[in-house]
């Protein structure tokens, strides 16, 4: 009785988990070998690595992969440097500390839908938006962002909605830094810029890792943003490798295509994993 | 004395200037939905007007806002409880009865949420298709709950297992079975973590879109879905859209406030403290 019930309490976590994880997967490998498409239901016929070849030769492939990666480089890059500028800003104490720290966390708690359409119209609207406002205030031409600038566009709102994120997670790794050793290095003569260097950024190492490889994982996936704003477009100048595949499958109704592509997601989004597991394993014992 | 002042006035103005820049969008929506139509794309922009409630009223006239609130509190409510169901047993389990695999089960769970969602796209989709479960609010709650389960689980166990040993010895010398156990010793010292994981998946539900969007339209639709539909172009609309985001977000924006903590926490699965 006392062996069994722990894993009876255990099972349908990870029953239905396992059911979760390998389901789609035989799913998702048996469709990238076939010809399926949902217009055309019946004869699923082998058609090999058909579908790979197609959804990798696609002029809008390597398009997709280009977008998928400098999305993710800038707004990782965005969110960890401004990230870490402003959890610095508001680490010591001033009028309004608590105030200010949850008015910057607000956004991430924004759903996608709703912040990609307040940026689409009311910031970025070539006429009436608030940033061809601010544009013709100084003199300068408005922009029409979204046709002209799509992708550079998602990337501010992604980067809007995963700045709090990435702020947090500093701020609270702040708060363990060792101050005595901050106060002695001050004494030893050491300006702000070197206790930064050599004493708060590798305090910081760790979190900026983390939210490295966690922002890989959920902004490989950017759909709702795409989705609601540029649609891919123009062209395929704003369609990443989620919105590639959505298409393909939902749009399309290739599911056999869409399968080969989203393998190579799981793919791309494993390599992340990785090196995310082996950290946090480490640091569960 | 003096310097540190100004320093203090200096990092005051500045931490307030540059935080009312980052969150601006966030306010620019809130004045936003207190406008007519008109007001909302006058050129200059207002900052001072008669505020006016229409545009909310319109839009749970016109855009069956409640129904979408009601798939949203539906959704996210009974994908979370479900949730806690099925992950405490397991988080119980492997923190007070810890083996050998314990550590590998935990870090497969958390493999699984590695997976990006598009992955399992088009299969769900074929799923939720021949079960005849598409634009049902089922399809979503089931995907809402696995989906949120690794977290879950991870966060469960790092709250039980600080949970001293003792206390469950005690009650087990006294003749608690593994049920009493849960129900009288740990669920009063777990209450916090229990309800600090249902507030961060209720977060992290609510504001789902990627299954929402693709599993659900009309008749399922949670509140990211209405928001989506006023992507097209036409017609005077920003203060409805700005009414209708400020009503979905407003309820989740507070919650995510008094759960900052069991964010960072769950979301890093413990890797930072």
């Amino acid at each position: 009785m006392n062996r069994l019930m722990p894993r009876l309490l255990m099972s349908p976590a990870v029953i239905t988990l396992f059911l979760w994880m390998i389901v789609p997967l035989v799913m998702t490998l048996y469709f990238s070998t076939v010809r399926y498409n949902l217009m055309q239901p019946g004869d699923k016929d082998f058609i090999g690595l058909a579908n790979f070849e197609f959804f990798v030769t696609d002029p809008d492939f390597s398009a997709s992969v280009a977008n998928t990666l400098l999305l993710l480089g800038s707004v990782i890059a965005i969110t960890v440097v401004l990230g870490v500028a402003l959890a610095l800003l508001v680490n010591d104490p001033f009028p309004g500390r608590g105030i200010v720290r949850v008015l910057l966390i607000s956004p991430f708690f924004v759903m996608p839908t709703a912040n990609a359409l307040l940026w689409k119209h009311m910031m970025m609207n070539p006429i009436y938006g608030i940033l061809a406002q601010v544009w013709i205030f100084f003199g300068a031409q408005p922009v029409d962002w979204l046709t002209d600038h799509p992708l550079f566009s998602v990337i501010l709102m992604v980067a809007w909605q995963w700045l709090p994120f990435a702020c947090l997670i500093f701020i609270t790794s702040l708060q363990s830094l060792d101050r005595d050793q901050m106060e002695a290095a001050g004494m030893d003569g050491a300006n702000a810029l070197q206790k930064f260097w050599f004493l708060t950024l590798p305090h910081l190492g760790r979190p900026i890792a983390v939210v490295v490889m966690i922002e890989m994982i959920f902004l490989m996936s950017v759909f709702a943003e795409i989705f609601t704003t540029t649609g891919g477009g123009p062209g395929n100048e704003s369609t990443n490798v989620a919105f590639l595949i959505f298409k393909q499958a939902l749009m399309n109704f290739d599911v056999g295509v869409a399968s080969a592509g989203a393998l190579f997601a799981v793919v791309l989004a494993n390599i992340a994993a990785v090196f995310l597991i082996r950290m946090i394993g480490k640091n569960l014992d | 004395m003096h310097m540190k002042n100004m320093a203090l006035i200096v990092r005051t103005v500045s931490a307030w200037l540059i935080t009312l820049v980052v969150v601006f969008p966030l306010i620019w929506l809130v004045i936003t939905a207190f406008k007519t139509e008109q007001q909302a794309i006058a050129v200059p922009p207002q900052l001072f007007f008669a505020p006016t409630m229409e545009s909310f009223e319109e839009v749970n006239l016109r855009s069956d806002y409640l129904h979408f609130a009601r798939n949203s509190v539906i959704t996210s409510l009974v994908s979370t409880v479900l949730g806690l169901a099925i992950a405490a047993p397991a988080a119980y389990s492997m923190a007070f009865f810890r083996t050998r695999k314990t550590r590998d089960i935990l870090m497969w769970m958390l493999s699984t949420k590695m997976m990006p969602a598009v992955g399992a796209l088009v299969p769900v989709y074929v799923m939720a298709q021949t079960a005849g479960l598409l634009d049902s609010l089922t399809a979503l709650i089931v995907v809402f709950t696995l989906s949120n389960l690794p977290i879950m689980v991870w966060m469960l166990y790092s709250g039980f297992k600080d949970i001293p040993g003792d206390i469950l010895e005690a009650a087990r010398m006294d003749g608690a079975n593994v049920w009493g156990e849960f129900l009288h010793v740990i669920r009063p010292l777990a209450m916090g973590t229990l309800a600090s994981t249902g507030l961060l998946c209720l977060v992290l539900a609510w504001n789902e879109a990627f299954w929402s969007l693709n599993l659900s339209s009309a008749k399922a639709g949670t509140l990211a879905t209405l928001i989506a539909s006023y992507s097209s172009p036409e017609g005077l609309f920003w203060a409805k859209l700005s009414a209708a985001s400020l009503m979905a977000i407003a309820p989740i924006v507070v919650v995510g406030w008094f759960s900052q903590k069991q964010l960072v926490q769950g979301l890093t699965f413990g890797a930072v403290k």
